[in-house]
């Protein structure tokens, strides 16, 4: 895979959101490009963006202007069939609140998104077992979410989102709701399926943790891209962010 | 890599018929005190229309052996009987009490799933973000209400039915049941099963619908 491949495209992307007679702008023109493989982490601090930046590369809510392209397609231009495709084949989400399926076990979770596709139930059973064990849960999967813990649950959302060995990952701040070690795991975890399957992992977050896996981060402020740092230059800003806090 | 565009052929998501019976199924047994509350109603609303279509079928075949004493007990029975009439008939007032409790069962049903949906608005959303379509969260919530108004509406039907028997053997003895036309019976109460099915499909449509056509972000959104 050639790194000049650019899996994710955004351009020019606002949103407005408008509350009663008031508007609020949550991006004011963001422009990124995503190389394929990286792992990619989107920092900033609460209410800079970063939800409504996920949702718009997800395919989960509109622009107000501007395009995103996903493998060079504008995801405006598909029909409701297309982005169901989209977001089952292409995509994988992890929600900071995991977002199981509650009435569903760990296997069953992961297994929807394979049903969804068309994969036989045998097979999807399969895989799904060996997507729980990729993520150390193979001795859980007859467990409901209810039956877990935080961590255990993030990882179930983990091996769901790689169901159908989507090209992306998207989560929005995954260990978010997750103590020091947990998170460190989910990391750990997440970056391992980005260099081993060549996954491109976007993360928004404001866990520093995430900084140092990251291959390229995009801190934004206020709606914008304030700047974007690739690996060789974080530790500069690390350096900083060490000695403010 | 495929682009999208290139796969055109393999684009569809799907979820076949028999997953979506088996998710529904599930459901209803994991929420069984949810479903529970919004089956009774349904029970209750198509055990009176049975009650009530069964009691006439009893009185049809009574009226039917022409016994001028039977006849007699009908009419203290209060059964508005015409000398010439032959059927019993359901009396407009009838009618109209059956109407008024199938409608306030039809908003109990609207109301407990539009509660039953809202709870669910984040695993609409979920289940979006995973390539569901419209129409898959629509099937699961319409097979979810049919197979609730399978279960309630054969309950009430029969236990109405039975009832009625019951009320009819105490009130008339055992000639209620010599007398009486089985097939009309097993009509009034499959009659009164379909109603309930029906009633449970009705009230499910709206809430169904709204939920369906959700985006996923607004789903996910609702706080709970
Ligand atoms: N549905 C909405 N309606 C109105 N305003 C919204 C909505 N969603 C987001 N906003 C606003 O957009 C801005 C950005 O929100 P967003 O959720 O993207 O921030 P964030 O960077 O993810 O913050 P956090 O780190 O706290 O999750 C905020 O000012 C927020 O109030
Ligand atoms: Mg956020």
């Amino acid at each position: 895979m050639s790194n000049t491949h650019n899996i994710v495209r955004v351009s020019d992307v606002t949103k407005k959101f408008q509350l009663g007679k008031v508007a609020v702008e949550a991006l004011k023109g963001i422009n990124l490009e995503i190389a394929a493989g990286n792992y990619i982490s989107i920092m900033g601090p609460s209410g800079s963006g970063k939800s409504t930046l996920f949702n718009m590369i997800g395919g989960l809510d509109k622009p107000t202007s501007g395009k995103v392209f996903i493998d060079e397609v504008d995801i405006a231009q598909l029909d409701a069939y297309e982005l169901a495709w989209l977001r089952c084949r292409k995509i994988g989400y992890i929600f900071q609140t995991f977002n199981l399926i509650q009435v569903m076990t760990a296997l069953e979770n992961v297994t929807l998104p394979m049903t969804f596709a068309g994969m036989g139930n045998d097979a999807a059973v399969k895989k799904g077992i060996q997507l729980l064990d990729l993520v150390g849960l193979g001795d859980r999967f007859r467990h409901k979410p209810s039956e877990l813990s935080g961590g255990q649950q993030q990882r179930v959302a983990v091996a769901r989102a790689l169901a159908n060995d989507p090209s992306i990952i998207l989560a929005d701040e995954p260990t978010g709701n997750l103590d020091l070690s947990t998170g460190e795991e989910i990391i750990a975890l997440l970056k391992e399926l980005s260099r081993e399957r060549s996954v491109t992992v976007i993360s928004a977050t404001h866990d520093f943790k995430m900084l140092n896996v990251s291959d390229q981060v995009v801190w934004i402020r206020d709606g914008r891209v304030d700047k974007i740092e690739d690996r060789d230059e974080l530790s500069i800003s690390l350096g900083k962010i060490g000695t403010k806090e | 890599m495929s682009s999208i565009e290139k796969d055109g052929v393999n684009r569809l998501v799907v979820l076949p018929f028999a997953k979506s019976v088996e998710i529904s199924f599930k459901s209803i047994r994991v929420r069984f005190f949810r479903s529970l509350i919004t089956t009774i109603t349904l029970v209750l609303a198509v055990s009176f229309l049975s009650f009530v279509n069964v009691g006439t079928d009893i009185a049809d075949g009574l009226l039917a052996t022409g016994d001028i004493n039977l006849r007699q007990a009908l009419i203290r029975a209060g059964y508005d009987l015409e000398a010439q009439d032959t059927a019993v008939g359901s009396s407009p007032k009838q009618r109209w009490i059956i109407i008024l409790s199938l409608l306030v069962c039809a908003v109990g049903i609207i109301n407990a799933q539009l509660m039953a949906v809202t709870e669910r608005f984040r695993e609409i959303g979920t289940m979006k973000c995973l390539g569901a379509l419209d129409r898959f969260v629509l099937r699961l919530f319409v097979l979810e209400a049919a197979m609730q108004g399978l279960a309630g509406a054969s309950i009430g039907a029969v236990a109405g039915g039975f009832f009625s028997l019951v009320n009819a053997l105490l009130s008339f003895g055992t000639v209620a049941v010599a007398a009486l036309s089985w097939s009309d019976v097993a009509l009034s109460v499959l009659y009164a099963t379909l109603v309930g099915i029906l009633l449970s499909l009705a009230g499910v449509l709206y809430p169904a619908i709204v939920a369906a056509k959700m985006q996923p972000v607004e789903a996910m959104r609702v706080e709970q």
